[in-house]
């Protein structure tokens, strides 16, 4: 393998880093080989919360023989500083989701009161669904009242200090009791963020099966209230997903038109965009520098969130954003929030690209700020394209796109799924069930989360996933991953045949899906907990998530919000599987507690597997255990009935 | 959904769709938006659209809606490459396929209206029947409730040969099932090809010619919606309610027959929505994954020998079929199979000789089971068209077998023989009328028959109740006039007995839920006094049902402590039927319309409904095709008080019941009774006359209003007072 290939098996991204190095511009990948991580962080066992410190306390090196356990100086041990260390990054993850999801009520709430009119309540449907599940009345009330009290009561979560966050109704009833016994139903989104910071101050909480149990309080708060809101509310006003077309990698860059890549995580500011392009008089402007047109692209989640409603193209996933700039083509990259690299800035000197940050939560030095108010957003997006426009002449002769890009079909949001299995009449999860029942489908694995220049970009996400729809199970994916996937041409109707196992490909013929489903940005993974639900309630496959021929992972995961993401899977009861590093090896209890002893307390647990296709039979694994459990590991006879049988089935 | 079938569906839902929209605008341009459309003789209006959308299309000006619906349901076609998901967009397609279908029939009713002969039987010019009217439906559908008829097949195009066609028919006869058939393929139809191999089409023999166009399939699939809508208590509307149901319930399947054009594809979509799979003869791709069906969703290339075996078996249909020693077919299916005129080979009874059956009980060392004796000449002995006088005698025995089951055991002798091809049988007792037909006779079929059908079906239904049965098959005058002579004695007998029995006289009632495979919340309670609202049980039949199978739908029921006398409550019934209905009904009354009414499954003989105006009740027949003074005709108060609902007002019950002593009387009893129709009058003249004199009013049956009085309650309230009807003068039936 030569070391470009160590670093990305994604030809467009080779292309582009071998362009970056001609024309002298750093990226991620160089730095990723100039510089380690740093291995006392790496595993969890840095303390740094108080001035006495940062304390050390490395795991004792094996062959040392039986050394005395060390301490920091107020005594914490190895296992308090790991478990700690790991709910802080739950912490920080729960607050990256949940003040995107805050962003996102306030929102929708001026939507609801008619001050964006850019936005508006696209799906009633949904928002029925929504304002029942937030226990807001219905009646013979107005759309716009059921929808400014939906947007009340939602942001009315995050600083609930008492009671139960009212999403956990949603998960199985099993579930909800065993949180209830655990103690562990958050009560409010920012409650429990701030609550896990406290715990995780100097001299608090120094009980590692406490912290980390907590920590999974705080990560329900996640997946359950903050991200949730977030998926239900931007589905709202924006339009619930449905299968679209669209094409993926940086060959949907365009060397005649003006390129504009957004980038971040929040949908807002993409959807003002989409419409904004069609503005008469940007396209005039655009017109007028000689370019045929302007062509707006996604970059990370916010290109998930346009992807999904509008079949907008993507250019690629996280450690392609620089690469992006490299192409020469970029006239703006614009960011909001959430894994933009700061490098970015760097990488556009090298080029004639304007990056320009839009959150006031986010700024980069050297970048141009247009700050972003939901309440003036086309004149915001308006501004931003002109700021393309005019960029367009200052591009400079080292232009070069590399034509690769690839058909994805996209768009299967949780209600979508329930709508492909059985069309407008007989939409259900139970084609779903059945299948798994009778093996077509070994299972069900959600393979989310980032990408990591600490591993060769899209490898080990795209082997396990290649490896588990071999193997027949059918993978839900979110987030970067979800891009490898597109890149690669798993999420076409055409993969089924060429890579899943027969009775996978059979079924995903039958719909008419791809064995690879794009459930959006990484702030959906909500998504997958729903449908998980719904595969519980159809019926035949317990009645717990835990129960389910189910697993997930997210093998290069980097960001704290992947931690958060794996805990809610984990206190939902999914064994959940990490790759590239795990970050408390530092201390051997607070592992096993992960990976073992959680399964007894939240019937969930953590994994971790560096070699994705070890990491692919664990979850399988695990799967055959899951459905050994159920009783559904043999064939079973075909069920005739005559009419004593029909007699015993309950009335529809 | 394989691509290419879904593709096919999708561009077969669309040409079906524009077909309907041209019709549509032609008819509204020659007879404007008023004017009345519809099937025949159906409080269903066009029932797919009903059942699915709630819609009640009554005028043309009603189908645009709906064609608008057809249109959102409408995909766009399916791409090579890439394609968007498939399955869903196919199913709905399948739907608007249905819709569409159903627009194009009922304007083919206005344009043509004697297109199809609207009847059971087929002309002899004509072979096509078009949707069944309700009076067909429920006659046909109470076999699927009963359990006689577990689905049907829909059978689309034609056979390789009149000959196969005949074959496939048959076997699926003898599984028990319908076969709907409609549409053509390289110029030929199923239903001609059957014709033509001198097989008796129509809803007797269950081999019903819908129509000649795919468009007709949808005939089939309004049957299924009514039977969801009529028996399961599904409101029109609540389609997934009423394609769940039956998909659990109706086993049909769709069988094309022949080149599957893109027409046959949006339907065999639009079928699989109820959970009705397709098996092909051609090699049409496969779609194996199951979860809309129970199991797989279409199988194709099955040859013909293997077809109904295979289509059986993908429907998840578990038919329990009979297996009896003759050389003709048997099954229900051959019920309604005539011999007439040149076919007949031998005739026995019908009054032209005596026919005379009984079954009667005789000690162990008296039977020799499985003997089978005809004293007499045999077919053999006789020239056809031949006649000759017929006694036949089973005699059982058994430690089980009770005096009072003999009735019951040669009550099943009309269906059990009619069941045979090529044989009719007519009537019971002493007035018997048997055909033998030259067909049965040419594949070997001879009188011993009779008793080797009755022999082995007696014993599989009835074996728990007797153990041993022989069957005495005379056909020489002298005989036969003893056994009648003997029979009459018996028969005379029995009566008396049956008649002395009250609901005072037995601690025991019965259940009867043999409906809930349709209408799962219903629960028949059957007393001595209260036979069974079909007509077919009665309590005396349930109890022997009981004995048969302890585990079975008939249970016994011990009456309890008596909660209301007048209402005909006990603890017993109630708590039984609180926990028979799955917690849907918490009381009934045996007596009572207006408190407490006993649900019906939609099979009942009878409605009875309240008249306030008149201050009494009236009844309706299930065969009364016209309007009453209730202003509903019988089958929209079926739809009203049917599929186990409970609506006061309104009782479902048997014909017999109404002079039974303790029909209504928590109401006010046979008093109140102000208007039935003639037929049933005069069905039931003689024992209501009886009842009449109980009852010390000789001439009631005169003060009793019918169709030829009136149809209106204002219509018949003059005729009362000047009879003095004494329900004028009865305290308000509205309490």
């Amino acid at each position: 393998m030569s070391d470009l290939e160590k670093k990305s098996i994604d030809p467009a991204t080779i292309k582009m880093i071998q362009k970056a190095a001609v024309d002298g511009c750093e990226t991620i990948f160089d730095r990723a080989e100039a510089m380690k991580p740093c291995p006392i962080g790496a595993e969890g066992s840095c303390c740094k919360n108080c001035a006495m410190g940062p304390c050390r306390v490395p795991a004792p090196k094996k062959k040392d023989g039986p050394a005395k356990k060390r301490m920091g100086l107020c005594g914490a041990t190895a296992e308090t500083i790991a478990a700690r260390n790991f709910a802080r990054m739950v912490a920080a993850g729960t607050a990256a989701h949940s003040d995107h999801a805050r962003g996102i009520a306030e929102a929708f709430l001026a939507t609801a009161k008619g001050e964006v009119p850019e936005f508006k309540i696209k799906d009633e449907q949904k928002l029925l669904q929504v304002a029942m599940d937030l226990d807001v009345e219905i009646g013979d009330r107005s759309v716009q009242e059921i929808a400014i009290e939906v947007g009340k009561k939602a942001l009315e979560e995050f600083g609930r200090q008492q009671g139960e966050v009212r999403f956990v109704k949603r998960a199985p009833a099993k579930r909800q009791e065993i949180w209830r016994k655990l103690g562990i139903v958050p009560r409010g989104i920012d409650r429990e963020v701030v609550e896990l910071m406290h715990r995780t101050h100097m001299g608090v909480d120094q009980d590692y099966k406490s912290l980390l149990l907590s920590a999974a309080r705080c990560a329900l708060a996640d997946g359950w209230a903050g991200s949730m809101i977030s998926t239900d509310l931007q589905d709202i006003i924006f339009g619930n997903p449905v299968p679209v077309l669209g094409e993926i990698n940086l060959g949907v860059l365009k060397k005649d038109e003006i390129n504009v890549v957004v980038h971040g995580h929040e949908p807002l500011l993409p959807e003002v965009l989409v419409g904004a392009v069609k503005d008469p008089e940007i396209k005039k402007a655009a017109l007028a520098t000689g370019a045929k047109g302007i062509n707006l692209v996604g970059m990370c989640c916010s290109a998930n969130e346009i992807l999904m409603r509008h079949g907008i193209p993507v250019a690629g996933n996280f450690l392609q954003q620089e690469l992006a700039i490299v192409t020469g083509a970029v006239d703006v990259m614009v960011v909001d929030v959430q894994c933009e690299m700061q490098s970015l800035a760097q990488v556009a000197k090298c080029y004639h690209t304007k990056l320009i940050t839009t959150s006031p939560k986010a700024k980069i030095e050297g970048a141009m700020h247009i700050e972003f108010d939901e309440h003036h957003a086309t004149a915001v997006a308006k501004k931003i394209l002109m700021e393309a426009i005019d960029n367009y002449k200052n591009r400079r002769a080292n232009v070069e796109i590399p034509d690769d890009k690839t058909d994805q079909v996209v768009g299967f949001s949780y209600e979508t799924i329930n709508y492909l299995l059985g069309g407008m009449f007989r939409a259900s999860y139970r084609p779903l069930n059945d299948n798994i029942i009778n093996g077509r489908i070994r299972g069900i694995a959600g393979v989310v989360g980032c990408n990591n220049a600490r591993v060769t970009h899209d490898d080990p996400n795209l082997t396990l996933i290649k490896e588990l729809i071999k193997n027949d199970v059918i993978v839900l994916v979110t987030g970067c991953a979800a891009m490898t996937c597109g890149k690669a041409g798993l999420l076409t109707p055409e993969a089924a045949r060429k890579y899943a196992g027969e009775g996978l490909a059979s079924v995903c013929e039958a719909v008419g899906i791809p064995p690879v489903l794009h459930m959006g940005s990484c702030v959906d993974n909500s998504r997958i907990l729903l449908a998980a639900t719904a595969v519980v309630k159809a019926g035949g496959l317990g009645d717990d998530i835990s129960d389910l021929p189910a697993a997930g992972a997210a093998l290069e995961w980097m960001s704290e919000k992947a931690v958060a993401i794996g805990h809610y899977f984990v206190a939902s009861g999914v064994y959940t599987v990490f790759g590239t590093t795990w970050p408390t090896t530092g201390s051997e209890e607070v592992t096993k507690h992960l990976f073992e002893e959680f399964e007894n307390i939240t019937k969930g647990k953590w994994g971790f597997e560096s070699d994705p296709l070890k990491a692919a039979k664990s979850m399988i694994d695990h799967i055959d255990k899951k459905r050994k459990a159920l009783g559904i590991d043999k064939t079973r006879e075909r069920v005739l009935f005559d009419m004593a049988k029909r007699r015993e089935i309950d009335a529809a | 959904m394989s691509k290419i079938i879904a593709s096919a569906a999708i561009r077969g839902a669309h040409k079906i769709v524009e077909r309907a929209e041209k019709k549509y605008q032609e008819a509204l341009d020659k007879w404007g938006p008023e004017q009345e459309v519809g099937f025949p003789d159906t409080a269903y209006y066009l029932p797919v659209i009903y059942a699915i959308l709630g819609i009640p299309v009554k005028k043309m000006s009603d189908m645009k809606p709906v064609l608008d619906r057809c249109r959102t349901l409408l995909p766009p076609p399916v791409k090579e490459k890439t394609a968007l998901p498939y399955l869903a967009p196919a199913l709905d397609a399948g739907m608007a396929t249905f819709f569409a279908e159903e627009v194009i029939e009922a304007i083919r009713y206005l344009e043509d209206p004697n297109f199809y002969t609207n009847q059971e039987d087929i002309l002899p010019d004509n072979i096509w029947l078009g949707a069944a009217n309700d009076v067909i439906f429920r006659k046909r559908g109470v076999e699927f409730v009963d359990g006689s008829a577990p689905g049907f097949a829909a059978i689309v195009g034609a056979a390789p040969s009149p000959e196969i066609a005949k074959k496939i028919a048959t076997e699926l006869q003898e599984k028990n099932l319908y076969v709907f058939m409609c549409a053509e393929h390289g110029g030929k139809r199923f239903s001609e090809q059957l014709v033509e191999a001198g097989v008796q089409i129509g809803w007797p023999t269950r081999l019903v010619s819908y129509g000649p166009d795919i468009t007709a399939a949808v005939f089939a699939m309004g049957f299924a919606c009514r039977v969801a809508m009529a028996f399961g208590g599904i409101k029109p509307g609540d389609f997934r309610k009423n394609l769940n149901y039956n998909k659990d319930r109706t086993f049909a399947f769709v069988m094309p027959m022949g080149f599957v054009t893109d027409e046959w594809y949006a339907n065999a979509a639009g079928a699989i929505n109820w959970g009705f799979p397709t098996i092909a003869d051609t090699p049409i791709p496969e779609v194996l994954p199951t979860g809309i069906c129970t199991y797989e969703h279409v199988v194709s290339n099955i040859p013909h020998d293997h077809i109904v075996q295979k289509a059986v078996e993908v429907r998840g249909l578990k038919v329990n079929v009979a297996s009896v020693p003759i050389p003709v077919s048997y099954g229900p299916a051959f019920e309604g199979e005539r011999v007439r005129g040149e076919d007949i080979y031998l005739e026995c009874g019908g009054g032209r000789t005596h026919a005379v059956e009984l079954v009667i009980s005789k000690r162990m060392d008296e039977v020799e089971d499985g003997k089978v004796e005809v004293i007499g000449p045999d077919v053999d002995g006789v020239q056809p068209p031949g006649q000759l006088p017929m006694a036949i005698r089973v005699e059982v025995t058994g430690r089980k077998m009770q005096e009072d089951f003999e009735p019951i055991l040669e009550r099943q002798i009309h269906h059990l023989i009619n069941y045979a091809q090529g044989i009719m049988h007519i009537g019971q007792r002493d007035i018997a009328w048997l055909r033998v037909s030259k067909g049965a006779v040419a594949k070997g079929f001879k009188l011993s028959h009779l008793g080797k059908i009755l022999h082995a079906k007696l014993h599989q239904d009835f074996g728990a109740i007797f153990d041993k049965a022989q069957v005495v098959i005379y056909t020489e005058p002298k005989a036969v006039d003893e056994v009648l002579a003997q029979a009459r004695a018996i028969y005379g007998k029995r009566d008396a007995r049956i008649e002395g029995m009250t609901d005072e006289t037995t601690d025991t009632f019965y259940s009867c839920t043999l409906c809930q495979s349709f209408a799962p919340s219903h629960v028949c309670v059957v007393s001595p006094e209260r036979t069974g609202l079909c007509g077919a049980y009665n309590w005396m039949d349930c109890k022997a049902a009981f004995e048969i199978n302890p585990t079975g739908p008939n249970q016994p029921i011990p009456k309890g402590d008596m909660l209301d006398p007048k209402l005909g409550q006990w603890k017993g019934t109630n708590d039984f039927v609180m926990n028979a209905s799955r917690q849907k009904i918490t009381q009934v009354s045996l007596y009572s319309m207006m408190v407490d009414p006993m649900t019906t499954c939609g099979c009942c003989e009878c409605i009875a409904a309240v008249l306030p105006m008149c201050n009494g009740i009236m009844t309706v027949n299930r065969d009364f095709m016209g309007m009453t003074p209730c202003g509903m005709k019988f089958t929209t108060l079926a739809g009203a008080a049917g599929g186990g609902a409970v609506t006061p007002g309104f009782l479902g019950h048997s014909k017999y019941n109404v002079t039974q002593k303790k029909w209504l009387t928590g109401d006010g009893g046979l008093l109140r009774l102000v208007w039935l129709p003639k037929m049933l009058k005069d069905e039931l003249r003689e024992r209501l006359q009886k009842r009449c004199e109980e009852i010390g009013i000789p001439n009631f049956i005169d003060m009793i209003a019918d169709e030829t009085i009136g149809m209106t309650e204002d219509a018949i309230l003059p005729f009362l007072e000047e009879k003095k009807h004494p329900a004028l003068t009865m305290e308000s039936i509205l309490g």
